[in-house]
């Protein structure tokens, strides 16, 4: 059973990614980092980790002079998440 | 002591999801309409004034016959609820059409931040009105619905921020043009409206 539970959403900060993108579209650093509460790095590395899994997207572009970066949840991001969750229902159903 | 640790999973989960969704089917069409019909009432006003052999523009003090202003005022009522139908109308129609509820948890919580600087601003106005205040009025009007904007957009489209600014901006700017409130009116409910609606109808159509 433990073994369903994907181990690249481990963190409290990855749940929370995932959690945000599940309900909305392009979701910006920023506001991101003000959801979860957490530092530019915390997010900057969670957030590459779940790009790596190819869970989520992550858009690099400038708006003006500043660098501006989104996330997006990708569908297999949404698969794996839903997954996930069911496996932790259940866990708490035992 | 593992299974607490899978409960505060699931609660931060769930409360994330929370926090973060947002009412998305806000039309820009709404806006555009809403800018519509305040321009056609400003022009009725107009034509009222014009009527009563006012000339808004040759900017000397306007004596308000109380016929005026009861005219003034149910226009403003008639304005506002075909503004509110036009916003509900296009709303509903592209929340259906993307199969979302119109009503939910996220509309709400929209519904509510949005009325509570609304109310406290209708409340003010009352107020000017009972002290024969009238020329803070228009002015007022527009910084209370700024801010209304301002605080209801943390629950939609983060673009109806921007225009509460402009909406919050114009309205202090016409606080110190007094006697032209009713020429800024037009451009923050009006021309803004317009604007923001056809760029929000183009960004997310």
């Amino acid at each position: 059973m433990i073994s369903q539970l994907n181990k690249d959403f481990e963190s409290r900060v990855r749940l929370g990614i995932m959690s945000v993108l599940m309900v909305n579209d392009w979701v910006d650093f920023n506001e991101m980092k003000n959801l979860l509460e957490v530092t530019d790095g915390n997010l900057a590395s969670h957030s590459s980790a779940l790009e790596k899994a190819e869970f989520i997207e992550i858009k690099k572009e400038f708006v003006g002079k500043k660098p501006k970066t989104s996330y997006r949840v990708t569908n297999s991001g949404r698969k794996a998440f839903e997954e996930h969750l069911s496996a932790l229902e259940k866990l708490i159903k035992k | 002591m593992e299974n607490k640790n899978y409960h505060e999973d699931l609660s931060h989960i769930r409360s994330m999801m929370e926090k973060s969704s947002r009412f998305i089917s806000l039309s820009g069409l709404s806006g555009v309409f809403a800018g519509l019909t305040a321009l056609v009432g400003a022009a009725y006003v107009f034509w009222l004034f014009k009527k009563n052999r006012i000339n808004y523009f040759d900017g000397k003090e306007i004596v308000f016959t109380k016929e005026l202003i009861q005219q003034v005022f149910f226009t403003g009522i008639i304005v506002l609820i075909v503004a509110i139908f036009c916003g509900y109308f296009f709303t509903a129609k592209k929340s259906k059409k993307a199969g979302l509820k119109i009503w939910d948890k996220t509309t709400k919580r929209l519904l509510v931040n949005f009325a509570i600087p609304l109310f406290a601003g209708t409340l003010f106005c009352l107020a000017l009105l009972y002290h024969g205040l009238f020329i803070f009025i228009l002015p007022t009007t527009l910084i209370f619905y700024g801010l209304a904007l301002v605080n209801a957009s943390k629950y939609t489209l983060t673009d109806v921020q921007y225009l509460g600014y402009m909406e919050i901006g114009l309205g202090l700017i016409s606080l110190f043009f007094l006697g032209w409130g009713f020429l800024f009116w037009i451009i923050g409910f009006g021309v803004l409206h317009i604007v923001y609606g056809l760029v929000m109808h183009k960004k997310y159509q």
